[in-house]
């Protein structure tokens, strides 16, 4: 009935029967608040089916924000057992215990954390800054979300029923092949990334659409705003990338199911073929993740420097070169693999190569700051600290390219230290940035600016602290994922120091609940009445804030590359008559298919045969139903329009202070 | 073309090529493992030429039809449009059998998936083309029903457009599996 699912799944250790009440609890008491609040139909009726993209958007940073506590107490632990586990001392995880940890953490941290905060900027910013009511297909948008969220549901599940991976958050065969992971925590790792997958795709078939089709009159491409071109770069990477992770993830599944040969070591299967297909995806992956961060950096550097953008002509050639570039360099990360001189070499000078677009894009930010009247509010600062922290990763990054020093330092807290110094300083930097600077858009309402300046340095402190001893232990030859020291070693003190600057992290982590907590509270004081906070220059602030439902009263037209500056120097003001504008009605198809997907995953895990073929047609009914439906739209009447938009003027007039705005610059 | 099917179309087309990333993987995969036979069969041994050659002779007829019905639709011709497209789905149906008629023969004879990295690729490339086409059999199944409730609606009409270049996406698909897995092994 239940497959290979018993009692025993639920049955753990002490320190994981604590991960699971967590995640039992926190569910039990969101529930319970929900009911006393008498907030459910509110919560199903005004988000959970909603096709609103600033909704969704929202939804995705929610839920990016709790991935990022599962994944940021992941990584607390391994720093634990790290300093802990040295010489006399054994620390408190066994082995595998350690190895669910690291696999989840790195699974987490690349796809719920970081895709999923991307997502969430994306919703929030793309379809306002290029001039749209909506995306192109509201309730793919939503299905999307959804699928997305099961993912992230499905892997912490396998904290309370299960276990998760313990191979690396790759799952390199043969380790994660049947015969050496026979448990159920590689299948949690191939649905979770699977579902999570197909999301992420339909996602970014959206987007392009939406940029493609939905841009205002007068934007040709050369006027779009940076980050819609990096959006797009990035969404073109998807879905050139995301469809080899699904293939190369259902190849392991029917090796591990079916008793396939892709990667096992007998019957012809080719190890190092999955390792290539992993990477034919993975490496795009990582330009998925940062151009968008470069994207939100090169929308607030010229804000905050009160200058157009420096090389706006470069920064498109430049993003669009590392698409092309960023598929040619996968074999940099296994130059172990013999596969000779000659291929390494190739592969060593793409990857350096990638230095030159990117090296573009930083000489670009910075001679926009040149002359510029420059002011350092918190989006200011992280980019900032991109800045000194990137360029160090990137110059590790050159160094790992030379394939004699990759045979060093392959595999080693060198490489680690790497890749957080890009994904940290680069991705996530630039997400806060993204975040901090359009806060204000997406909520109505300024963050507290002190607590995110603290929030800010206690980050780079922490980041520095924690991860630049890893330079100096891979350098010393620590080779990554250790849960034990031997007695002696050189490495203790360097992991304390480590250790201490991952509590550092959680300190600023804190610092940052504490500032949406307090920002939240003093919302009514630090109400953006203007819509336009920052005195910006793209489109997404000349509508106020948080954006009325249809966006844009009437759709902007465009004559120059910084839309909103432009209307401003002009002094355009848009204005009735107002009329009847279509939006999409609430639907709650993609929580069906989600829900549907989730029984197929966790059938899939379980080996419950029967209930996949339940989960398909539950999902072709729901398909088929929709078909039928011709009313999905709704219609906000001209009346509705009209005084929201005069309500929103009469704010903006009380807002304008005397000489608030003065162009400085063309 | 109106917004939405503008839209519509523009989506589909980005999804296909993504598609046509996932098969490009398991081509690779493929190219990588056909000559790992592990003792078993090589491709020489187990293929029959002439088979495949009907398999797509029916596909090809099929996707024909598809496209006939794209332009009985356009013309609001009513019978027209049905007579082509249960040609569709009966010779797509006839396709699929043929390929589940030669999958089973292989098992019977102990060529399944397990018993080579090659059989293992070579069942997962040509068996994920059938499941698309199972897939876009599943949802003419969902247009017949629509079209037998609404009629021939413009959204009908739209919808057996979209249809249609699934369908011939399928296609091919299908003659790149038809010369690589089928026709270079038996150079």
């Amino acid at each position: 009935m239940f497959g290979i699912l018993t009692l025993s799944a639920l049955v753990h250790g002490p320190i994981e029967t604590f991960g699971q009440l967590a995640v039992v609890g926190g569910g039990v008491a969101a529930a319970l608040l929900l009911t006393i609040a008498r907030r459910w139909k509110w919560l199903w009726s005004e988000w959970l089916t909603s096709l609103d993209a600033k909704k969704i958007g929202i939804m995705y940073l929610i839920l990016a924000l709790l991935m990022l506590l599962r994944g940021g107490i992941d990584a607390l632990m391994m720093r634990g057992q790290q300093a802990l586990a040295s010489g006399a001392g054994s620390g408190y995880l066994s082995p595998d215990h350690f190895a669910q940890i690291f696999t989840a953490h790195g699974t987490i941290m690349i796809f719920f954390v970081a895709m999923t905060f991307m997502f969430g900027l994306i919703n929030c910013v793309v379809p306002l800054q290029i001039g749209a009511r909506d995306v192109a297909f509201p309730l793919l948008n939503s299905i999307s979300f959804w699928l997305t969220a099961t993912g992230a549901f499905l892997l912490n599940l396998s904290l309370v029923i299960g276990s998760f991976a313990a191979t690396g958050w790759l799952a390199y065969p043969p380790l994660s092949e049947i015969a050496y992971s026979p448990g159920v925590g590689v299948d949690y790792w191939i649905w979770a990334l699977q579902i999570a997958g197909v999301g992420t795709l339909l996602a970014a078939v959206n987007f392009i659409v939406t940029i493609l089709k939905e841009r205002a009159p007068g934007m040709t491409f050369m006027k779009m705003p940076i980050f819609t071109w990096t959006v797009l770069g990035s969404m073109f990477l998807v879905i050139a990338a995301f469809p080899i992770l699904t293939g190369t993830l259902a190849m392991l599944s029917l090796d591990r199911v079916l008793g396939m040969h892709f990667f096992t070591t007998d019957f012809g299967g080719n190890v190092m073929m999955y390792v290539n297909l992993i990477w034919a995806w993975g490496h795009p992956e990582v330009y998925i993740l940062i151009l968008p961060a470069f994207g939100a950096f090169s929308e607030l550097v010229p804000v905050f420097s009160r200058k157009r953008l420096f090389g706006y002509t470069s920064m498109v050639v430049a993003t669009m070169a590392i698409v092309i570039l960023s598929f040619g360099v996968w074999v940099h990360h296994f130059f172990t693999m013999g596969a000779g001189a000659n291929v390494n070499a190739f592969f060593g000078i793409a990857t350096m190569t990638i230095a030159i677009p990117t090296g573009v894009k930083i000489f670009n930010w910075l001679f926009t700051m040149f002359r510029g009247r420059i002011t350092y509010p918190t989006p200011m600062l992280w980019f900032m600290g991109f800045l000194f922290t990137f360029i160090v990763g990137g110059m590790t990054g050159v160094l790992l390219a030379v394939p004699p020093a990759d045979f060093q330092l392959h595999n080693s807290l060198f490489l680690v230290a790497h890749f957080h110094n890009m994904v940290i300083g680069g991705v996530l930097f630039g997400y806060f940035a993204g975040f901090s600077y359009w806060f204000p858009k997406i909520f109505g309402f300024g963050l507290h600016e002190g607590l995110g300046k603290l929030a800010f340095w206690l980050w780079l402190i922490g980041f520095a602290t924690a991860f630049l001893p890893l330079y100096a232990l891979g350098l010393m030859g620590m080779t990554r994922r250790l849960d034990f020291i031997p007695a002696g070693s050189p490495y203790h003190q360097l992991l304390i120091v480590a250790a201490v600057g991952a509590v550092i992290i959680a300190a600023a982590v804190g610092t940052q609940i504490l500032q949406l907590a307090v920002s939240v509270l003093q919302r009514a004081k630090r109400r953006d009445h203007s819509g336009d906070y920052w005195n910006g220059r793209t489109l997404e602030w000349s509508v106020p804030s948080p954006a009325p439902i249809y966006n844009f009263a009437h759709i902007p037209v465009v004559h120059e590359r910084d839309a909103f500056w432009d209307m401003k120097k002009r002094g355009v003001h848009m204005q009735g008559p107002y009329e009847d504008i279509r939006l999409p009605k609430n639907s709650s198809i993609g929580l069906i298919l989600a829900a549907s997907a989730f029984v197929f995953g966790f059938s899939m895990v379980w080996h419950i045969w029967w209930a996949l073929p339940v989960a398909l047609l539950a999902a072709l009914v729901t398909l088929i139903a929709r078909s039928f439906v011709d009313e999905r739209e709704i219609i906000v009447p001209a009346a509705v329009v009209a005084e929201t938009e005069e309500r929103a003027a009469k704010e903006r007039a009380l807002a304008q202070q005397p000489g608030s705005f003065e162009p400085t610059y063309g | 073309m109106d917004k939405h099917t503008d839209h519509a179309h523009l989506g589909l087309w980005t999804y296909l090529m993504s598609d046509c990333v996932l098969f490009a993987s398991l081509f690779a995969a493929y190219a990588v493992l056909y000559t790992a036979t592990a003792g078993g069969p090589a491709p020489a041994d187990i293929f029959h030429p002439r088979f495949v050659l009907a398999e797509t002779l029916i596909l090809l007829t099929s996707s024909f039809a598809s496209g006939l019905a794209v332009v009985f639709a356009g013309r609001q011709h009513r019978l027209g449009t049905w007579v082509a497209l249960l040609a569709t789905f009966a010779l797509g149906a006839t396709f699929l059998g043929l390929e589940l008629h030669e999958f089973s023969g292989l098992v019977a004879q102990g060529y399944g998936w397990q018993r080579s990295a090659f059989l293992s690729s070579f069942f997962t490339l040509v068996g994920t083309h059938g499941l698309h086409i199972f897939t876009g059999l599943l949802w003419l199944g969902a247009l017949f029903l629509y079209m037998a409730v609404r009629g021939l609606t413009p959204q009908a009409v739209r919808r057996i457009g979209y249809f249609s270049l699934f369908w011939h996406f399928l296609d091919i698909i299908w003659i790149f599996i038809f010369t690589i897995v089928y026709l270079i092994p038996l150079l």
